[in-house]
């Protein structure tokens, strides 16, 4: 399973942001975005997770082996903590939700509604989510926002364990994490090009 | 998929869920009507099954944007894309627990409130029959106009004025059978006709909802 990027070109309503992108992610790797805010992370993100299309370039990945994470958790907030994770797991075609709730302590809280969790708690409940998706390939995005120290420590936790067992993560985040990654910057891959005047657009 | 029903299914009847919104709704007009119009059972007897079946679609109009709309804005709906769920599947269940939470009730109670507007005996049986058959169009062709506007802040609005037009000839049909029964007339055009609408819908429009999706989230 690698994830491999090729000029990859991405637009965010309709305004070319990003061009060139060119990496490639190998199994048991971590890939660090950075950039400042606007420059397309999320954008880029969205785009290899399968949301929206390329302006341009490839990307080669099975798309069944992803599994994303943006900013919202999707947590229904009158779910308790195990009727969302089961849901989840059910979705993906998984049953054990027992490793996720180990990996962010949320054994504790499992019957308690997600409206009563603070934001940190929620935060390691969408990311245990992950765990229970089985995919090979974790796409996420600013992770670690609203986790304490303690949080941080168990989520770069669970990612090293994926990676130790065959995965590979693509994250976006501006904190360090403390683990063996690779960084890419897109400050360089800006997008020059003026807007495509691209008629089809506007009806699409 | 069926774990998405379930799930569709015990958040509409948890806290703040929406479910009985529809039938309240359609109970208010119900009991307003004879208030409006008089007590004279005659003219109530001969507008009820459009009554009724107005009622019917309204009420399915007030929850439409809650199809959607409650999942984009938590972030489920990007997931559900990125999950190994069809997105086509996706809006077929969320059509379906829609009919469940508000087409099956109204159908269930709309023979009590029948009697509130003093429906023909004989138009009973076809007032449970067209609903039966009529509303899941109207749930499905909901969801085509929820996917539709479903990034839209307050899409409420934009959302009621695409379907209502799509709306009408499940209304004159539906009404229509329920008025040939209540006079003993054949009713088995109009009845065709109606099963006929609901099957196109749901034939056609997931493939056309999943698509509006599909744009609406890049």
């Amino acid at each position: 399973m690698d994830l491999q990027v090729v000029d990859l070109g991405v637009a965010r309503g309709g305004l070319p942001i990003l061009e060139g992108v060119s990496f490639t992610l190998e199994t048991g790797r971590v890939l660090v975005l950075r950039g400042p805010n606007g420059i397309g992370k999320t954008t880029l993100l969205r785009t290899v997770a399968g949301l929206q299309p390329a302006l341009q370039g490839r990307i080669s990945l099975d798309p069944e082996a992803v599994a994303y994470a943006a900013h919202a958790d999707g947590l229904k907030s009158t779910l308790t903590v195990r009727e969302n994770l089961v849901f989840w797991a059910q979705v993906y075609g998984t049953s054990d939700i027992a490793p996720a709730l180990a990996a962010f302590q949320l054994a504790t809280l499992i019957d308690r509604p997600a409206q009563n969790l603070s934001a940190g708690q929620k935060r390691r409940l969408g990311l245990a989510r992950l765990l229970v998706t089985n995919r090979p390939l974790w796409v996420l995005d600013e992770p670690t926002v609203s986790l304490d120290m303690a949080a941080v420590a168990m989520f770069a936790d669970a990612v090293q364990a994926h990676c130790a067992a065959g995965g590979a993560a693509l994250i976006a985040t501006h904190i360090d994490l403390g683990l063996q990654s690779d960084t890419l910057d897109l400050g360089p891959f800006k997008a020059k090009a003026p807007l495509q005047d691209d008629f089809d657009e506007a009806f699409l | 998929m069926i774990a998405l029903l379930i799930r569709d299914l015990r958040l509409a009847i948890r806290t703040g869920g929406g479910f009985g919104l529809g039938l309240a709704f359609f109970l208010i007009i119900a009991v307003l009507v004879p208030f409006g119009v008089g007590p004279d059972s005659v003219i109530l007897g001969r507008i009820a099954p459009g009554i009724l079946w107005v009622g019917a679609l309204l009420s399915c109009l007030l929850s439409l944007d809650r199809i959607f709309a409650l999942d984009f804005e938590d972030g489920s709906l990007d997931l559900l894309a990125t999950a190994p769920i069809p997105l086509e599947g996706l809006v077929g269940v969320k059509a379906i627990s829609h009919w469940l939470t508000t087409g099956l009730p109204l159908t269930l109670a709309a023979p009590v409130l029948g009697v509130l507007l003093s429906l023909p005996e004989a138009a009973y049986l076809w007032l449970i029959l067209s609903l039966l058959i009529g509303t899941p169009a109207l749930s499905f062709i909901g969801a085509f106009g929820a996917s539709l506007t479903v990034g839209l802040k307050r899409g409420g609005l934009l959302l009621s004025l695409l379907v209502l037009p799509l709306y009408v000839p499940t209304l004159i049909f539906g009404a229509e059978t329920i008025r040939r029964g209540a006079e003993g007339l054949s009713t088995s055009t109009p009845l065709i006709m109606l099963g006929a609408i609901t099957l196109g819908t749901l034939a056609i429009l997931p493939f056309a909802s999943a698509a509006a999706i599909r744009v609406n989230l890049r």
